[in-house]
């Protein structure tokens, strides 16, 4: 470094920790040496974030929150802007891609124990950032004002009318209206771009924080500050910069790629990205045959239509949420990672992963009678791996796999 | 065990799923890179379709430009109601009008291929069969009791259903479309009648998402690069990770 820029980070340093801060979070983290693959999925969410702030704020340069311009003012978008229909499906497959990145960050932090004492925080945190996602993406979904937006929306904001005493007022209020209108795509547009992408904003910096205070886990769940060489660095962290930064570019690189694909060769994703009905303007005068949210919301959708009563289907829709929050206390297995884990730890996991997966189903599918009876089935394996979860981990056997005193490869 | 009951269930679900279908949809046979066949979709467009159904979404002027068309020829050929090059593909008949002639007024088709999809374009477009009851003498296999007359009918000519009986479970006989028969010759044959449409409804798709042709064109570009950009970085990392272990 010159002495030139010496003198200037010097004069930054003494008016702001920069050289701090980096280190801290950067060429002074020590993270474990083991992370696999399934570690990508962190910063790549980071990174769809980012391109959703960005290109959610071009989008927001041409769209018209009106409920009479906005289904045009998006086809303006698509067809006149420079580059708009770029923006527009990079933010249209953003969305989509937010939830299999962060599904599948879930689910790392799920097999592999990630959620454990003492990083019971950064799993909440996490859990709270996944909950503004869905408002988020629920919100967003009504701005294009197709038929899917405006029954979808419909169909949610009445859930809350199903609270008793206050459920009318309540989807009156958050509506602004009696029916979905105007007033309401207003209100949600507020909420999309400025509300909840603030609220998001902070809470991935407190997971952040709280990940760096107590180090992260990795796939072993063997803590590595416990072993630490003579300079108190642990033996088996490595500096996240330079190491995993270059690491996590290679994630970012195949990422990209099918990010890519999907957006120049199949942007609609045979309806599961962009519902077909959603080309049709909203009409609140003609409901549609069959009305299904996008496919990340479907398992919840699933578990709310496999109840009779619509008031205990809302309730089991947001306890199937509320189970996930409990996670850190319902696991009272002794190791942490599935690979020290006994078999029935594995077996749910096997289980809860295909109720999952049948529940995003038949979220997706008009009723039938076979698939409410599998929807039910389904939903009862999901709530079972929560709920019977502090016993078969205490019952499993993790004594007879000694989990080893270093991180293997 | 557990493991074998759940894949077999979910057998049972999809075909379920598959037999719950309508009528088959016969598959479009188009080609966006064919300029041609996009003009000539735009002719039927203008010629048939357009004095009741509006693309407000596309431009005349766009049109031109995409499929290699002048101005000057947009305008004596595509445009006859002297709106401006720039205009939208509107029609003069107001909703209201459309709603007394039609029973309900014609939608707007901008992003009709991109709700119902080419497929059922195609298979709506050939599917017009006889039936005094209706209206206009028409009905479709595809859209029961549709308000739309057979435009195409001096092109295609006028086909009726022949029926066929299967057994039902029941026991009883019911009376199932087997297939079409033509009954008046239009100017076109079978083949012919099926080139038009299939040019009518490549016109159509492109009309619902003009950026295709763009976006497909470039696409392979962007992977290639992010393609050498992920080699770059392999590279990188490799190179950082020598020394741990």
């Amino acid at each position: 470094m010159s002495d030139t820029m010496k003198n200037a980070l010097n004069w930054i340093d003494d008016r702001f920790p920069l050289t701090k801060v980096w280190n801290e979070h950067l060429a002074k983290y020590y993270a474990p040496k083991n992370f696999n693959w399934m570690y990508y999925f962190g910063s790549l969410a980071m990174l769809v974030l980012v391109n959703q702030i960005i290109t959610g704020i071009f989008l927001t340069i041409h769209y018209k929150p009106d409920a009479l311009l906005a289904f045009d003012s998006v086809e303006y978008i698509m067809r006149d802007v420079d580059w708009g229909w770029l923006i527009r499906y990079m933010h249209s497959t953003g969305a989509s891609a937010f939830f299999i990145v962060v599904y599948l960050h879930m689910f790392r932090g799920l097999i592999y124990g990630s959620f454990r004492k003492p990083r019971e925080l950064v799993w909440t945190f996490g859990m709270i950032i996944y909950v503004c996602l869905m408002a988020e993406a629920f919100m967003g979904y009504l701005l294009p004002w197709g038929q899917m937006s405006y029954w979808g929306a419909q169909v949610i904001v009445s859930l809350f009318g199903a609270i008793p005493y206050v459920g009318e007022d309540l989807a009156l209020w958050l509506r602004g209206d009696y029916v979905i209108s105007d007033a309401t795509l207003n209100r949600f547009f507020a909420f999309h771009v400025i509300a909840i992408p603030l609220v998001l904003v902070i809470l991935v910096f407190m997971h952040i924080v709280a990940l760096h205070a107590v180090g992260s886990n990795n796939p072993d769940g063997i803590e590595i500050k416990k072993l630490k060489g003579a300079d108190g660095i642990p033996l088996d962290g490595i500096p996240f910069h330079p190491y995993y930064s270059v690491k996590d570019l290679v994630g970012v690189g195949v990422f990209l790629f099918i990010f890519a694909l999907i957006i120049f060769y199949m942007p609609e994703m045979g309806g599961y990205f962009l519902e077909h009905a959603n080309f049709v303007p909203a009409d609140p005068l003609k409901t549609p045959e069959h009305i299904a949210p996008v496919w990340y919301f479907t398992p919840f959708y699933a578990v709310l239509r496999a109840v009779p009563d619509k008031f205990l289907g809302v309730v089991a829709m947001a306890g199937a949420i509320v189970v996930l929050f409990l996670l850190p206390w319902l696991d009272k297995g002794i190791n942490k990672s599935i690979r020290y884990r006994g078999p029935l730890f594995k077996k749910a996991i096997i289980a809860f992963v295909i109720s999952f997966v049948m529940l995003g189903y038949f979220g997706m599918q008009p009723v039938t009678p076979v698939g409410t009876f599998f929807s039910r089935l389904f939903t009862l394996v999901y709530f079972a791996f929560f709920l019977l979860m502090p016993y078969y981990t205490r019952l499993d056997r993790d004594k007879e796999l000694p989990v080893p005193e270093r991180v293997t490869d | 065990m557990r493991k074998l009951i759940l894949i077999l269930s979910m057998f049972a679900v999809f075909q379920v799923h598959a037999s719950s279908t309508g009528p088959e949809l016969h598959a479009a046979k188009i080609d966006m890179t064919d300029k041609a066949s996009l003009q000539r979709g735009a002719k039927y467009f203008v010629n048939y379709c357009i004095s009741c159904h509006s693309a407000k979404q596309m431009r005349y002027s766009r049109v031109g430009q995409d499929l290699g068309i002048s101005n000057e020829l947009v305008q004596s050929n595509l445009m006859f109601n002297g709106e401006n090059i720039f205009d939208g593909m509107n029609v003069a008949m107001t909703a209201k009008d459309g709603e007394k002639w039609f029973g309900v007024s014609p939608p707007d088709l901008s992003l009709i291929a991109r709700s119902r999809g080419a497929d059922w374009l195609y298979s709506y477009l050939t599917s017009f069969y006889i039936d005094e009851e209706r209206p206009f003498g028409v009905d479709n296999l595809l859209f029961s009791k549709v308000g739309m007359p057979h435009v195409l009918a001096d092109l295609q000519g006028m086909q009726k259903i022949v029926y066929k009986e299967v057994e039902t479970d029941e026991g009883g006989v019911k009376q199932v479309f087997d297939r079409f028969e033509l009954v008046k010759a239009g100017v076109m044959s079978e083949e012919e009648y099926q080139v038009a449409v299939n040019d009518l409804v490549a016109f159509m798709v492109y009309v619902g998402e003009p950026a295709k042709l763009e976006r497909q064109a470039m696409g392979w570009k962007v992977l290639l690069f992010i393609l050498g950009m992920t080699a770059v970085f392999y590279a990188l990392k490799k190179d950082y990770w020598r020394d741990i272990h």
